[in-house]
């Protein structure tokens, strides 16, 4: 088989989108498994001894351990918020006509555009005169004004999708509405709702503006204490990436998972 | 009895009256409403005060608009927004044509496997925490051993010292914004591609063999709802940009990277001046309304 040039110029091209892409996450990667002196040797060290003694240094690390599990408990319990809350929500804008409708759906969309600075400032304040920073439950609660409307546009589109005959025939049977979101939209809309979840979960993980400012020292989380190496003369590059390593690789694991609806997580489905 | 016809059978038992929808959307509203609304309108509140948490003992005393008109005089807050305008305009077009290339890749037929990797590594910068892409761009960038100057080297061009220098680092939070976000460009243009009918495209490539022609008369209509959300989601994501930059070079040197984001986050909580922050971040707002107002006019107009 001859190879011609278009496919040669064509398979070129994808290489460089593949090393384009990886490229900053395996420099990450590969610095987690040098020794301090190799990251820090002028030129860079491609082939190089590989050391497990960062991880093994942030596996003992309380500091690391206890913001990691701190994300774990804020992404997963703004997650369940935000499902729980979000699908019934979906299901009525996906089922039901009603006055004010549109201008609902757009408030849940405009949520997408705001800078979280703009509800730091006043959170904070009001944080601090209710004795709530530096808790779980200020960052769970704040992080539902982007996850909230992410799951209810996603929950909406696959709602929309069930076709109604199910339903008619469940109201034939005598099924009340409450019945037959439990019953049918919840079990039928299931991949939606996990999709939902899981972009949830990405979104509060990879948070960083809300958990600086809200948190001090007892419920820090990954993204921060990560960056909170990032002072003092020497810094100890493989820890860093090491960090930086263990909290990428769960959330790009389930961005992987979503990967096909990546746009419509982004964009809130304006482009389908 | 008489009624709409297009209207489906209403049943006059529980869970089918005209308050059932409510009942599905309060919580969600009613939340949304306390952690969203309400600190919202407290913003408002405290930007018509004098609020400076580092000097309690002035209190908070109501002051008018002072808080706005010294907002809206300070040169660097206005040095902050055109930073921020300058930042959307040098790498949105990257963004663009760069995606678009890579769309166009991942369209054309053969080479199934390279395809489906090049296809699933885009993902990787989407979901990279971009506290940890600032990380990055440490490492990248650093001037005694970062590959970045290891590049430049090969390339014949002296080292830079990227974080250390207005240029530099500019260009830096530029690159790594490129980084992350090109492969959003492309996976939205991809989309459109892939909606471009089989046939239409088949009889377009009999009649001329020009990529360009094709690109521009047969692909560009399909492209163009994408490269609108681009637009303006792009210019809403700029406008949030904080992580990233916070963590590369906290604003600095001097104020070459000091994008909107930032510069509120330091009014607030390094000078905790949270009166006047509070107004910038209200003036901030306004722009994002009117960002995402346009946004559901051009894009969600077959709703209404």
């Amino acid at each position: 088989m001859r190879l011609s040039s278009g496919k040669i110029l064509h398979a070129i091209g994808l290489t460089a989108v593949i090393l384009f892409t990886l490229f900053p996450f395996y420099w990450m990667v590969s610095a987690s498994f040098k020794t301090q002196s190799d990251i820090l040797a002028s030129p860079p060290v491609w082939l190089f001894a590989p050391t497990l003694d960062h991880y093994r240094e942030i596996f003992a690390d309380s500091k690391v351990l206890g913001a990691v599990g701190n994300s774990l408990i804020i992404a997963t319990a703004t997650t369940a918020l935000a499902v729980m809350l979000g699908a019934p929500a979906a299901f009525a804008l996906a089922r039901y006509e009603f006055r004010g409708k549109s201008d609902l759906w757009f408030w849940f969309i405009s949520n997408r555009m705001k800078s979280p600075i703009v509800l730091a400032l006043p959170v904070y304040i009001l944080a601090l005169q209710l004795k709530m920073l530096d808790t779980h439950l200020v960052l769970i609660l704040i992080y539902l004004t982007f996850n909230l409307p992410i799951v209810v546009w996603i929950c909406t589109d696959q709602f929309k999708s069930i076709p109604p005959d199910l339903e008619q025939a469940a109201r034939l049977d005598g099924a009340d509405q409450f019945t037959i979101f439990r019953k049918i939209y919840l079990p039928l809309g299931a991949p939606g709702i996990a999709v939902s979840a899981i972009f949830s979960f990405i979104f509060s993980w990879n948070e960083l503006l809300y958990a600086l400012v809200l948190t001090r020292r007892d419920v820090q989380t990954a993204p921060v204490v990560a960056t909170s190496f990032m002072s003092g003369y020497e810094l100890p590059w493989g820890k860093i990436m090491a960090t930086g390593t263990v909290i990428v690789l769960p959330v790009t694991i389930f961005a992987l998972i979503v990967s096909r609806h990546m746009v419509r997580g982004l964009t809130m489905g304006a482009t389908k | 009895m008489p009624g709409p016809v297009s209207k489906p059978h209403i049943r006059p038992n529980r869970g089918y009256g005209r308050w059932t929808p409510f009942w599905f959307l309060a919580p969600a509203v009613l939340t949304l409403f306390i952690i969203g609304i309400y600190p919202t309108i407290f913003a408002v509140v405290t930007s018509f005060r004098r609020y400076n948490i580092a000097r309690p003992r002035d209190g908070f005393p109501f002051i008018g608009l002072e808080n706005y008109t010294s907002v809206l005089t300070d040169s660097t807050f206005w040095a902050s927004l055109f930073l921020t305008a300058k930042f959307y305009v040098t790498v949105l077009p990257v963004e663009v044509a760069l995606g678009l290339m890579i769309a166009l890749l991942l369209h054309k037929t053969g080479m199934g496997f390279l395809k489906s990797l090049a296809r699933v590594t885009l993902v990787v910068p989407l979901a990279t925490t971009y506290a940890v892409v600032g990380l990055i761009g440490r490492l990248i960038f650093n001037r005694d051993f970062g590959v970045a100057n290891w590049f430049l080297d090969r390339l014949g061009i002296g080292a830079l010292d990227w974080l250390g220098s207005q240029t530099g680092a500019f260009a830096a939070i530029v690159i790594m914004d490129i980084w992350q976000w090109t492969p959003f460009c492309a996976l939205i243009f991809l989309a459109g591609l892939s909606m471009v009918p089989g046939e239409i495209e088949e009889a377009a490539r009999l009649e001329t063999s020009s990529k360009w022609a094709m690109l521009k008369h047969v692909q560009l209509p399909y492209l163009m709802p994408g490269l609108t959300a681009l637009l303006i989601l792009r210019s809403a994501d700029v406008l949030k940009l904080f992580d990233m930059v916070f963590v590369m070079t906290r604003g600095g040197p001097g104020s070459a990277t000091d994008l909107v984001s930032i510069y509120i986050q330091r009014v607030g909580f390094r000078i905790f001046d949270l009166g006047t922050a509070s107004a910038q971040a209200i003036l901030l707002l306004i722009i994002t309304i009117l960002i995402s107002r346009l946004y559901i006019r051009v894009l969600y107009k077959e709703v209404n």
